[in-house]
């Protein structure tokens, strides 16, 4: 592997936080742009093609050395580390919701849902993927949610902007042939 | 997961009593009504609504669902529906709006977040599966041992220190009036001369306590107005007061 490439696995290893490209970049003031993308590619491609049983991740806001999907049970098993629980179907659709109508208030929430979502919200909030941005108009100035850089950093994205357009989506049950 | 007022808790061992909100089947009355179509295979801008409706509720039956607001909300709109549809209309109406459409506008749109469910399901269950470098925060100093010393040792110890305390001088505190005023005029006229100036330039040597946080209230109070820049070349070097040629226009 170049310096670089040594220097960047360096730093992700020491880093508790994803290191976004910038920041590696600032590393050495010498190198280019260019340079240290293609340092990156090293990096990878050396633990992809040497059989490591870590990869180089780019997640939410940065690059993160993160351990091969294939080991997690066996991590977890022997406790070494525990993933976090995953999300329940009501929290991933109210999520899902806010993410794609923010800034948005409970009411309408539970307009599109068809049900109550004060728990949900309350506890996708006190974990920290939603937060308060503003308050709307109208009466008593709803409090209206959006995502946090959590919430990011929780899916892997990096911006918002990675997640398919509403409109991509194809609304199966057009598709959905007539009764014969 | 949401067992709220439930009036007949524990009246039923199996049966999950009182206002069950959320089901691992369904996530909502939508969630169920998008099950039936789909189970049907009905057209969703058609949905015969006597029938979808009959379905509905007998699912909400069997899923011991009869108490569950959100579910029972839905049927009651579903029946809303099938009564408009069965109201005679005027013949020639164009402008007839079928009462179905609300629903299948809400249907649709609930179809789409479930398709963004699925993405943030998928995304989240990548992330969720790969671990991160487990990382503690370097722990802080080790606390300091607790003084180990015999009572003798102590009163040795202070016996010393009043031996070599001389008798405190005891300061009587006046309190000064700043004279920021003046202050300001110093600052104005040292500027008014040159460019730039020093912190030496604008203060006597010796000036009083008093006298040297006049200037410095001065030098900020100025600073605040435009009437000059305060900074500092690099790291450790003397601080530097420039006029402001703009703040005396302003």
């Amino acid at each position: 592997m170049s310096p670089l490439a040594k220097l960047l696995e360096a730093a992700l290893f020491a880093s508790a936080r994803p290191i976004p490209t910038d920041e590696l970049a600032a590393l050495d003031p010498e190198a280019s742009p260019a340079a240290v993308a293609s340092a990156l590619d090293e990096l990878r491609e050396h633990y992809d093609t040497d059989g490591h049983g870590v990869e180089l991740a780019d997640v939410g806001g940065g690059w993160q050395i993160l351990t091969r999907a294939e080991f997690t049970e066996t991590i977890e098993r022997a406790q070494l580390a525990v993933r976090p629980a995953r999300l329940s179907a009501a929290a991933l659709e109210t999520l899902a919701i806010i993410a794609y109508r923010q800034p948005i208030g409970r009411a309408e929430i539970e307009e599109i849902r068809g049900v109550n979502v004060g728990a949900v919200v309350r506890g996708l909030t006190e974990r920290g993927l939603i937060e308060v941005t503003s308050r709307g108009e109208g009466i008593g100035r709803p409090l209206l949610y959006g995502t946090t850089p959590l919430f990011l950093e929780h899916f892997a994205l990096r911006h918002l902007d990675e997640l398919p357009r509403a409109d991509e989506f194809a609304v199966a049950l057009r598709a959905e042939p007539r009764p014969m | 997961m949401t067992g709220a007022i439930a009036p007949d808790a524990g009246d039923r061992g199996d049966a999950p009593a009182g206002f069950l909100i959320e089901l691992p089947e369904y996530a909502g009355p939508l969630d169920l009504l998008l099950a039936l179509i789909r189970d049907e295979r009905l057209d969703i801008y058609d949905i015969p609504i006597a029938r979808i409706c009959a379905q509905f509720v007998e699912r909400i039956h069997a899923l011991g669902l009869n108490e569950a607001a959100d579910y029972l909300e839905m049927a009651a709109r579903l029946l809303r529906i099938k009564v408009q549809l069965l109201l005679p209309r005027s013949e020639g109406e164009d402008s007839w709006d079928d009462p179905r459409a609300e629903l299948v506008r809400r249907l649709l749109e609930y179809q789409q977040i479930r398709e963004a469910v699925d993405v943030l399901d998928r995304l989240g269950e990548d992330r969720r599966n790969r671990f991160a470098r487990a990382y503690l925060p370097v722990a802080g100093a080790p606390p300091v041992a607790p003084l180990a010393m015999s009572l003798v040792e102590l009163f040795a110890a202070v016996d010393r220190v009043l031996r070599v305390a001389k008798t405190p001088a005891v300061h009587d505190v006046i309190p000064r009036a700043l004279d920021v005023d003046s202050a300001i005029a110093t600052v104005r006229a040292v500027l008014a001369l040159r460019q730039r100036a020093q912190w030496s330039d604008v203060l006597r040597a010796q000036a009083e306590p008093w006298e040297v946080l006049s200037t410095l209230i001065a030098l900020l109070e100025l600073a605040r107005r435009g009437e000059l820049r305060i900074f500092q070349p690099r790291p450790f070097a003397a601080v530097e007061i420039a006029r402001e040629s703009t703040g005396e226009a302003a």
